[in-house]
């Protein structure tokens, strides 16, 4: 199967289960609302080492947002609910409170929840204030600037984590130019996000090591410099691999992702597509390329 | 609970074919007691046994049929029509349904009640709401004395709902309210929010002397200033924008209140208190 005259592998993604959550963060101003977004989804690229990935899902115009000032929704993903607690407590806790003028709502409508500005409101040392409207209980809590308003419960759900392709370029420019490309399109898919920077991987890895202490180690079958030098996954003329990890709320999000990234991914410069398999060792979930682009 | 943003079109609403409708027979000053007006318990009865219901006139035991004519059953939607101003307890403790109030009504309308609907095309005498703890009481007019309060001898007036006047309510309007949400359109007499332990009282017109007296906690927000100055068991901390007053006032104009833009954006004057009491109370007094 070809897209532009780029050659889709007959591979498959492969990825797992994990729990999502979405964050609606608003503020003053549409500066404060992505400065808030942007410090509560640092370092969040992956789970092995971040405890958690996280994104931002997209601007929210103030007349869609809650409190009807300029929005920002993040996603985070944990590998299960307690570590979900625990990322939520530091990223909203750390990351937005601290911020300027922002407030933080619910933005998943889920049976299963966590309560995060419950918890959170301790900070306001006996003199926060709770507010329930509609079912829906806010927590005030005073701070130096004026007040942090947080909702006490969070939704989340079963999501998926590890969604994935790659880019294999004739060089690094043409790569890189491809893989933004992708990035840009997928932006505009709801209920995904692309975890590491500027939505983009250099250094994919396997989940073995030679090391006894690593979980880990670099995708050697995918490293151009490595190749003759190891098994290699890699064609001729291929100089430049970027791979595009997605995570979404649901199966289809991540599919419909995938499949915008790739038809945008296959320019001139682009010689195949192909995606992060480790032979079925890593999750239950499999996003087979060519089905995904309806070949 | 109901939702007030399904309340908002039911405002005026035209009969439904599955209502049940009550017509008072006759003009009488003698009280009514009808708490068996309510939809829990027309629900599963059909117009024979719905008449049969009990009910007080004066002192004397009698039934709705009596006083009312009935049409229909075996609905939880209910229209009740005449001059009801001496009628009480309509929807006392119901906890589904709708009920459609054409006219000015007595009483402790609404008390104890639970969920559901209760709208009034006209003004409701004392006590509307008083203990609703669910549920949404949509006045068209304007409210008496006691409006969600707490009975004599009870430790909590409103646990939880909503209540809209559109017009003005009298004194004491939210008194020792638990939860829940006031909003009053016009004007609030004295003492509202009186002894308050938690919940949301607004006025967009004035707010009464003596509002808060003995509060704990609880907001009242007055939006067209005071009739008076506060009581000095209340001190000013601040002037800010607080950003749940954002959420509270554009829901409430997503329910067709008056709320305007200025408002949403605006500065409101915190006061803390009563400083006799807990004093985790607060009055904010919008700054036009």
């Amino acid at each position: 199967m070809h897209i532009n005259g780029v050659e889709i592998e007959d591979t498959f993604a492969e990825a797992f289960k994990m729990w999502g959550a979405r964050l609606i963060i608003t503020a003053i101003n549409k500066r404060w609302a992505l400065t808030a977004a942007q410090e509560a989804t640092g370092c969040a690229t992956s789970v092995i080492a971040c405890g958690g990935e996280a994104g931002i899902e997209g601007a929210i115009p103030a007349d869609e947002t809650p409190d009807g000032r300029p929005g920002v929704s993040i996603l985070v993903f944990t590998m299960g609910p307690k570590g979900m607690k625990d990322q939520l407590m530091r990223r909203v806790g750390q990351c937005i409170m601290t911020c300027p003028t922002t407030a933080c709502f619910n933005g998943l409508e889920s049976e299963k929840t966590l309560k995060i500005g419950g918890a959170l409101r301790y900070f306001g040392d006996g003199f926060q204030i709770s507010k329930l409207l509609e079912g829906r209980r806010f927590w005030r809590i005073p701070v130096m600037e004026g007040e942090f308003l947080v909702e006490e419960s969070f939704g989340i759900k079963r999501a998926v984590g590890g969604g994935n392709f790659l880019i294999l370029g004739e060089s690094a420019q043409a790569t890189l130019e491809a893989a933004e490309r992708a990035v840009d399109a997928m932006q505009d898919v709801k209920g995904v996000v692309m975890p590491f920077p500027g939505g983009i991987v250099r250094s994919g890895s396997k989940t073995t090591s030679k090391y006894k202490f690593l979980r880990a180690s670099t995708n050697t079958a995918y490293c151009p410099t490595l190749h003759r030098q190891t098994a290699s996954n890699l064609p001729e003329g291929v100089n430049s691999v970027l791979e595009i990890v997605i995570d979404g709320l649901d199966e289809r999000a991540v599919r419909e992702a995938t499949r915008v990234g790739i038809q945008a991914a296959c320019q001139p410069g682009v010689v195949r597509i192909s995606a992060g398999n480790y032979g079925g060792t890593l999750g239950p979930l499999q996003f087979h390329l060519r089905e995904v682009m309806g070949g | 609970m109901g939702c007030v943003s399904c309340a908002g079109p039911l405002r005026g609403s035209a009969i439904e074919a599955n209502e049940v409708i009550l017509r008072l027979r006759e003009t009488r000053s003698i009280p009514i007691e009808a708490d068996s007006i309510c939809p829990d318990r027309f629900v599963s009865r059909s117009q024979a046994e719905i008449e049969a219901l009990p009910a007080l006139f004066g002192r004397r035991k009698t039934t709705l049929g009596e006083l009312f004519t009935v049409e229909g059953g075996n609905s939880e939607h209910i229209v009740v029509e005449g001059d009801l101003r001496h009628v009480k307890r309509i929807g006392q403790g119901m906890s589904q349904g709708r009920i459609t109030i054409r006219g000015d009504v007595g009483m402790h309308v609404g008390t104890w009640m639970r969920s559901g609907e209760i709208i009034v095309d006209g003004n409701v005498d004392a006590w509307a709401g008083a203990h609703l703890s669910g549920g949404v009481v949509w006045v068209h007019g304007n409210a008496g004395a006691m409006l969600g309060a707490a009975y004599a001898g009870e430790t909590r007036g409103m646990r939880g709902g909503i209540i809209i006047i559109d017009g003005d309510a009298g004194t004491r309007a939210g008194e020792r309210m638990r939860r829940g949400l006031i909003a009053v359109q016009g004007n609030l007499g004295e003492f509202a929010g009186a002894r308050m332990i938690a919940g949301s009282l607004f006025v967009f017109g004035k707010l009464g002397a003596r509002a808060g007296a003995g509060m704990r906690r609880g907001t009242i927000v007055a939006l067209g200033g005071t009739e008076d100055s506060l009581l000095p068991v209340f001190q000013y901390a601040c002037s800010y924008r607080p950003t749940f007053m954002r959420y509270y006032l554009q829901r409430l104009r997503e329910w067709g209140l008056p709320v305007t833009p200025k408002q949403i954006e605006g500065v409101f004057r915190r006061y803390i208190g009563d400083i006799t009491t807990l004093g985790k109370g607060e009055i904010l007094v919008y700054e036009p």
